[in-house]
């Protein structure tokens, strides 16, 4: 059995077989390597029964299950009007400049990938940013840089 | 200025009783008709932003037959602007927990869920501790009613009742059709209550203070308190507990920076106020209701700016299932963009006012239907901002 279909049988496990299980079962993969890939989704729907295209289509519609390969950390930065306001696009450039990525795009050595999402739910606080589940708030050119060089030094 | 101030009300994040789990106890001993009459009398209307009364809701889970009912706890908060949710989840939880469990016996359900969103994946390990203790307490008083929190994956029209169970059930999260509602075919088919966060933690507060102390706050038809999530431009952002029924004037006054040209009422699925309409505006169910979403433009803000920041959110969350939201969404915005390129003449807003009024009426569900309300009053308030 390789590693992934290890994986995706201890989710079963821990979840079950049930329907109610995929999306569950879907977040401990990304939980684990980031992304859902097409093997993964195919192993799923083989343990619970399922088409492949029944899980695919679940998958697919969430914007946190991504079914393309995502870095070790994900960067989410909030695209949504008071981040807008209060200085996102800063945020993004600094991020951009650091990684040497665009939006959308991962680094080479797989580490960050960067993305835009909607409302994170911090908008008193903001522009906010999550990386990974935790989530930055009233952030600065300086304070990002500072979040950013803590990431890279413990990579 | 510190007389005219807005009363603040201490309800919702005010201290736990000083004996755990009190007020759940005391109201697990009432009849249900004793805590659904307490409830009707009280005037509770939901607080997710549609208003609908509490105790209607539960009295139609409580009289649909079934052996399997639920309570689902709706923590999606995705709405823009709205941040509330997570701040009573982290502050007072056992509240939350508390008026679940009460619906739990009103209605005769099982099991309660909480679905929180993706993106507060974080609250997880506190949440689960504070549950442990909820769950343990349940067991020693001999009442079965476990809850569970399930996690969402971003994508906010899973705030939609019908798209979470669907969500829930393992599925994409499209709406269903309506009826059947929750009441009688919700989460896998049976009979659910669901209600937002901070209606269960009102139901809590008013089997603690009574129906009567809780009318006292708000208006005839918005009864109560509620939390606001203010944002934008404003020198004070956060969360605040006011009364309903306020004037929009009072708010500006008390939360603008002094230049406040436009609030954002019930976020980007809401209604935009402008500054002539101030004076005029009653923010409650009888003039603009809201899920507590207030965001603050200055003078400097460009609404045209404001409008296609919400299209495209609109755009990327619609789930794609009716075809009104899902092309209406992207020719709105397609649309404001030709008119201030000058591809198109400024004629074309009315059409695109057209589109986004046909949307209220033919969209499946609040998502579609509410674009209108943002759109509308934006282009209509602020024209030349579209054109210009």
């Amino acid at each position: 059995m390789t590693a992934n279909e290890h994986l995706i049988r201890d989710l079963v496990e821990k979840h079950g077989t049930n329907r109610t299980a995929l999306i569950p079962i879907l977040q401990g993969v990304v939980e684990t390597k980031n992304f859902i890939s097409d093997t993964d989704m195919t192993e799923i729907a083989k343990e619970l029964d399922l088409s492949a295209a029944q899980v695919f289509g679940t998958a697919t519609f969430y914007s946190f299950l991504s079914t393309e390969p995502l870095g070790k950390y994900v960067i989410r930065v909030c695209k949504t009007i008071t981040c807008d306001m209060h200085g996102k696009r800063t945020i993004i450039q600094t991020i951009e400049e650091m990684l040497k990525i665009k939006v959308g795009e991962t680094t080479p050595n797989k580490k960050f990938s960067l993305l835009e999402t909607n409302c994170l739910g911090w908008c008193h606080e903001g522009p906010a940013m999550l990386i990974n589940e935790k989530p930055f708030t009233g952030l600065t050119h300086e304070r990002v840089h500072d979040i950013i060089s803590d990431y890279i030094s413990k990579l | 200025m510190s007389e005219s101030k807005l009363k603040r009300v201490d309800l919702i994040f005010g201290e736990y009783s000083s004996v755990k789990f009190k007020v759940l106890a005391d109201t697990l001993k009432r009849s249900n008709e004793d805590i659904l009459e307490d409830l009707t009398e009280s005037g509770l209307k939901g607080r997710g932003g549609a208003g609908f009364p509490t105790a209607i809701k539960w009295k139609y889970a409580a009289e649909t037959p079934s052996k399997e009912k639920y309570v689902i706890c709706n923590a999606d908060e995705g709405e823009p602007g709205t941040f509330k949710d997570r701040e009573i989840l982290t502050r007072v939880p056992r509240k939350v927990f508390s008026g679940m469990a009460i619906c739990g016996k009103v209605i005769g359900a099982q099991k309660g869920f909480i679905y929180l969103r993706g993106e507060y994946q974080f609250l997880m390990p506190e949440l689960k501790r504070e549950l442990e203790q909820y769950n343990e307490y349940m067991s020693k008083m001999g009442f079965d009613f476990p809850i569970e929190i399930v996690l969402g994956s971003g994508a906010y029209i899973c705030g939609e009742e019908s798209a979470l169970f669907e969500s829930m059930e393992g599925y994409r999260g499209e709406p269903r059709n309506k009826p059947p509602f929750p009441t009688t075919y919700g989460y896998m088919g049976k009979p659910t209550v669901i209600n937002n966060v901070e209606t269960f933690v009102n139901v809590v507060m008013i089997m603690r203070l009574g129906p009567i102390q809780f009318k006292l706050l708000g208006t005839s038809d918005s009864r109560g308190s509620k939390v606001f999530s203010v944002s934008g431009d404003t020198p004070i952002p956060g969360i605040y507990e006011l009364e309903l029924g306020m004037p929009l004037e009072k708010f500006v006054e008390e939360f603008g920076d002094g230049d406040t040209k436009a609030v954002q009422v019930g976020g980007a699925a809401g209604f935009c106020v402008p500054r002539k309409k101030f004076t005029e505006t009653v923010i409650g169910f009888e003039g603009v209701p809201t899920g507590g979403s207030m965001m603050l433009f200055n003078s400097s803000r460009s609404m045209y700016n404001v409008l296609h920041n919400y299209l495209e959110f609109f755009e990327e969350e619609s789930c794609g299932q009716c075809t009104p939201c899902r092309v209406g969404c992207q020719q709105l915005r397609k649309g404001i963009v030709a008119v201030k390129k000058g591809d198109k003449q400024s004629l074309y807003l009315d059409q695109l006012m057209k589109l986004a009024e046909s949307m209220k009426i033919s969209a499946k569900c609040g998502l579609g239907q509410s674009v209108a309300n943002s759109f509308s009053s934006i282009v209509y308030n602020f024209r030349e901002e579209m054109i210009y």
